[in-house]
């Protein structure tokens, strides 16, 4: 048990670290602020595919492949994928992965699944079964229209609270040694549910979640938040990250200062999404892109990302139960030695 | 009497008050758009139940006609006429007769139309 | 704290922080849009009683509805009639053109998965609804009609 932490956090001795990532989005995304940051921007969200669900899996093979080979290493080198998305049956990453060949685990964790597959991929490196691992993740904004919302040309209109599904898609790949960005602690989030069943503010449902799982780390690491770089979370969009914010003043930490949310940085204020983007990619694009890029200039020296997703699926809601949902957070480091 | 221009202000008045009143319903209760066209197909039938429908139709023809209110107007009309004209069966012809056309119109140009084009990614 | 009164203090606090939606823009839009919808109605029934005067009255409203139908599935199906939607929300739901639009757009949506299970299965996953109580509630509307 000397590798955990408090109730709910690991501690990484070895600290796997990330030695390759690449992002690849949609045009709307590409038109937003983080355009110039982003790997790749692929002009038709169709991507040469005939359905949503094919585009979304090609982003998806994109992504993984690009970051492999930013790596510097051939698929065969990856001892395991660890992938998932929205779609039903997360059919988008068993499909990627019967086109790459690499033995793939399946996970599921909703919006959360990026942070997810990092702690997964993380942990199997500091026990040392794998030396490469693949973890990725994407969405796409009509497929998951689609399969949540309504037909994309119903003439209806977007609530106030809604968020934009990102479309794109992020891979990065984690190695026990090759690089100074290290995955150094990981909190494994409890599901949280406080009754709320509006399935068009996901913001408000899952920012408990988001608190409970930050209160657990700083209370198991015994730190505050101004003793990090930069605290980001996944999709919690404008509303949401202003609860949390609330939420954690409430709890006694202060995260007015270096906290951000991925959702509500993505897209720029004139791109019509209301309370930002959302959805798997999200998190997977901005932190392959942004915040590895920042890690390499040496404008960030450890970075909390949290990871936040609504498990629900479009039968409970229509059965009139209230949305659970889970949070996850992994440290990023700088790793100072050995390196 | 046609192309009357007071006609035509009273259409836009009554049709554009029924939509106003049903985008309150949005905002204050969140309500989906089948659930809109229910509620108000619904009060349609409702108001040539108890008689109102038609005057309302006299006075703003199209402005109650056009809005979905005039789908369940046509469907409870329709009923009530074939109980009058068929007896049993006619309750239960009558309402889809007299929609028949708009029901098959929508259907049909639904098909023809979706295999034409195809749905596009929102900007 | 108990977990149901956090809850309920939760819900409350969010209700509180819910955007406050610009409504008074968004009625005039459903308005303006409504009101027209309607008033091409009449126009297309004055057209036609104009091109056929022998035309009666019933045929020419039953031909107003169906050409209103027909082009909402048109827009629908060229991309258009969500803009209008997004803009005019109960405003171009409400009008018959809305349903047309209901109807049209799942079709479209889930051609990709077939003509039968697809296309056909799917064209009344918004207007099934309407149809279905609408037919009920004509049925027992006549009823009550019938014997009070």
């Amino acid at each position: 048990m000397h590798k955990k932490q408090g109730k709910q956090t690991i501690v990484f001795e070895k600290s796997p670290c990330i030695i390759g990532s690449y992002s690849v989005v949609g045009p709307k995304e590409g038109k937003g602020n983080f355009a110039k940051y982003f790997n790749e921007i692929i002009d038709n969200d169709l991507y040469g595919c005939n359905s949503y669900e094919k585009a979304e899996r090609k982003f998806l093979i994109r992504a993984i492949n690009m970051a492999i080979a930013s790596a510097k290493l051939e698929n065969e080198e990856i001892d395991a994928l660890i992938c998932g998305d929205l779609m039903n049956q997360i059919i988008s990453s068993s499909f990627a992965a019967r086109h790459l060949q690499i033995p793939f685990l399946g996970v599921f964790g909703a919006c959360s699944t990026m942070v997810e597959s990092l702690i997964l991929g993380a942990c199997m490196i500091e026990g040392g079964f794998c030396e490469h691992i693949a973890c990725a993740t994407g969405s796409h904004f009509s497929s998951a229209e689609k399969q949540f919302r309504y037909p994309l040309e119903l003439g209806t209109q977007r609530p106030p609270t809604s968020q934009w599904t990102v479309t794109g898609a992020g891979c990065s790949v984690i190695a026990s040694k090759g690089s100074d960005i290290a995955i150094t602690k990981a909190t494994i989030g409890k599901v949280t549910d406080w009754n709320v069943s509006d399935v068009n503010n996901m913001g408000g449902v899952m920012a408990p979640a988001a608190m409970e799982t930050l209160k657990a780390f700083f209370e198991d690491t015994h730190t505050k938040p101004s003793d990090y770089d930069l605290i980001i979370t996944g999709d919690l969009g404008k509303l949401g990250s202003e609860v949390l914010m609330d939420l954690m003043e409430y709890n006694g930490f202060n995260l007015r200062t270096n906290y951000n949310d991925c959702g509500q940085m993505i897209f720029n204020n004139k791109q019509k999404v209301f309370q930002g983007g959302s959805g798997c990619g999200c998190i997977a694009t901005v932190l392959n892109s942004y915040i590895i890029e920042r890690f390499k200039k040496g404008t960030l020296n450890n970075c909390i990302a949290v990871a936040t997703g609504a498990l629900l699926s479009t039968l409970s809601s229509q059965q009139g139960d209230s949305i659970p949902a889970v949070a996850h957070l992994v440290l990023l480091e700088r790793r100072k030695n050995d390196f | 009497m046609i192309f009357d221009p007071m006609m035509y202000l009273k259409v836009f008045l009554v049709g554009g008050l029924i939509c106003l009143i049903g985008q309150i319903l949005i905002i204050t209760t969140k309500m989906t758009s089948a659930r809109i066209l229910v509620t108000f197909l619904l009060s349609g039938v409702f108001l040539h139940v108890i008689g109102v429908f038609e005057p309302l139709k006299e006075f703003a023809g199209s402005g109650v006609t056009i809005p979905i209110m005039g789908f369940g107007y046509s469907l409870a009309k329709g009923a009530i006429e074939g109980w009058y004209d068929y007896g049993l069966i006619g309750l239960l012809t009558g309402g889809l007769t007299a929609t028949s056309a708009g029901i098959a119109a929508a259907v049909v140009s639904a098909f023809v139309f979706s295999l034409l084009f195809s749905s596009k990614t929102k900007k | 704290m108990d977990i149901k009164e956090r809850d309920d203090r939760y819900n409350a606090y969010l209700t509180s922080k819910m955007p406050k939606t610009k409504a008074f823009p968004s009625l005039f839009h459903a308005f303006w849009i409504g009101g027209l919808i309607c008033c091409l109605g009449e126009l297309i029934k004055d057209l036609l009683l104009l091109a056929f005067p022998d035309m009666s009255l019933n045929v020419a409203s039953t031909f107003e509805s169906v050409i209103i139908i027909v082009l909402a599935s048109f827009l629908t199906g060229v991309g258009i009639y969500d803009r209008i939607g997004a803009y005019a929300g109960a405003g171009s739901i409400i009008p018959i053109s809305g349903f047309s639009n209901s109807i049209t757009s799942p079709a479209l949506e889930f051609k990709r998965e077939g003509l039968i299970f697809g296309l056909c299965a799917k064209m009344f996953i918004i207007a099934g609804p309407v149809i279905v109580t609408g037919v009920v509630a004509s049925f027992v509307a006549g009823i009550i009609y019938i014997f009070i």
